[in-house]
C-alpha cells in the first residue's frame, strides 16, 4: 500500500525523528469489531516505525488485556498512549493520550507528542513550568478537536 | 503539560469519532479544552493564559 505520507515529508519527519535519544512506544488500543476507525488508525500509526527505529507500536487488544487498558486509563478505542524508555530500560508513562485517529491535523499533534517522548525539550516556558510544578491534584486534560 | 507535572494527564479526543463525549461537554467548536469535568476553555490562548485557566485551582498556591 502506497504511503500516506508525501515522500518529502517522510523525509523531514526522518530527520525530526533522527534527533530523538529515547525510544519511544506508541501504546495502541483496539479492538477487532465494533471500532470503525482502528484500521485506519493502525494504518497511520504504521508509518512512523518506518521513519525511525526509535519508534515502535505495542498493540494492546482492548477486549482481551483490560488490565492494561485500565493501567493507561483507557475507557475507549481507538487509544494512543506514549511512553518512553528511560536510561534504565524502564517504561515511562508520558500521560499523553489520543483518542480517535490522528488524521489530519492531529497527526502534526502525535508527531510533536512523539518528538517530546523522545527527549526533545519542552518549548514550554520557565514560569509555565514553575506553575505546573505547583500541581498538586489530579488534573484531567481533555482537549476536543475535529480532523479538519 | 502532561510532561511537566507527574499529575497531569492529557487527552485529545478526536470529537467526531465520539460523539458522546462531544455531547457530554457540550462540544460545539473546537478547540475546546475541558479540565477535571469542570473548567473549560473555548479555543486556543496564550500559554500563560491557558496554563492558569488550566491548573490554576489545582495547585497548592491558589490563583492570585
Amino acid at each position: 500500500m502506497a504511503s500516506l505520507i508525501s515522500t518529502a515529508d517522510q523525509q523531514k519527519l526522518r530527520d525530526a525523528f533522527s534527533e530523538m535519544t529515547r525510544k519511544v512506544h506508541l501504546v495502541f488500543f483496539t479492538q477487532t469489531i465494533g471500532c470503525e476507525t482502528c484500521l485506519q488508525t493502525r494504518q497511520i500509526l504504521d508509518e512512523l516505525p518506518l521513519l525511525s527505529d526509535k519508534i515502535a507500536i505495542d498493540e494492546v487488544n482492548f477486549v482481551l488485556e483490560k488490565e492494561k487498558a485500565q493501567r493507561y486509563g483507557i475507557d475507549r478505542v481507538p487509544a494512543i498512549a506514549l511512553a518512553y524508555d528511560d536510561e534504565a530500560g524502564e517504561a515511562q508513562d508520558t500521560r499523553i493520550r489520543f483518542l480517535g485517529a490522528p488524521a489530519g491535523y492531529e497527526f502534526i499533534s502525535l508527531v510533536q507528542a512523539v518528538l517530546l517522548a523522545g527527549g526533545r525539550p519542552s518549548t514550554l516556558k520557565s514560569g509555565t513550568k514553575e506553575r505546573l510544578a505547583e500541581v498538586d491534584k489530579p488534573v484531567t486534560m481533555q482537549v476536543f478537536t475535529t480532523p479538519t | 503539560m502532561a510532561l511537566s507535572s507527574p499529575h497531569i494527564t492529557a487527552y485529545a479526543v478526536e470529537a467526531t469519532e465520539f460523539p458522546d463525549l462531544a455531547r457530554r461537554y457540550q462540544v460545539n467548536g473546537v478547540p475546546k479544552t475541558v479540565v477535571n469535568e469542570t473548567v473549560e476553555i473555548m479555543g486556543a490562548l496564550p500559554e500563560d493564559m491557558y496554563v492558569e485557566q488550566a491548573i490554576g485551582q489545582f495547585t497548592a498556591r491558589a490563583t492570585p
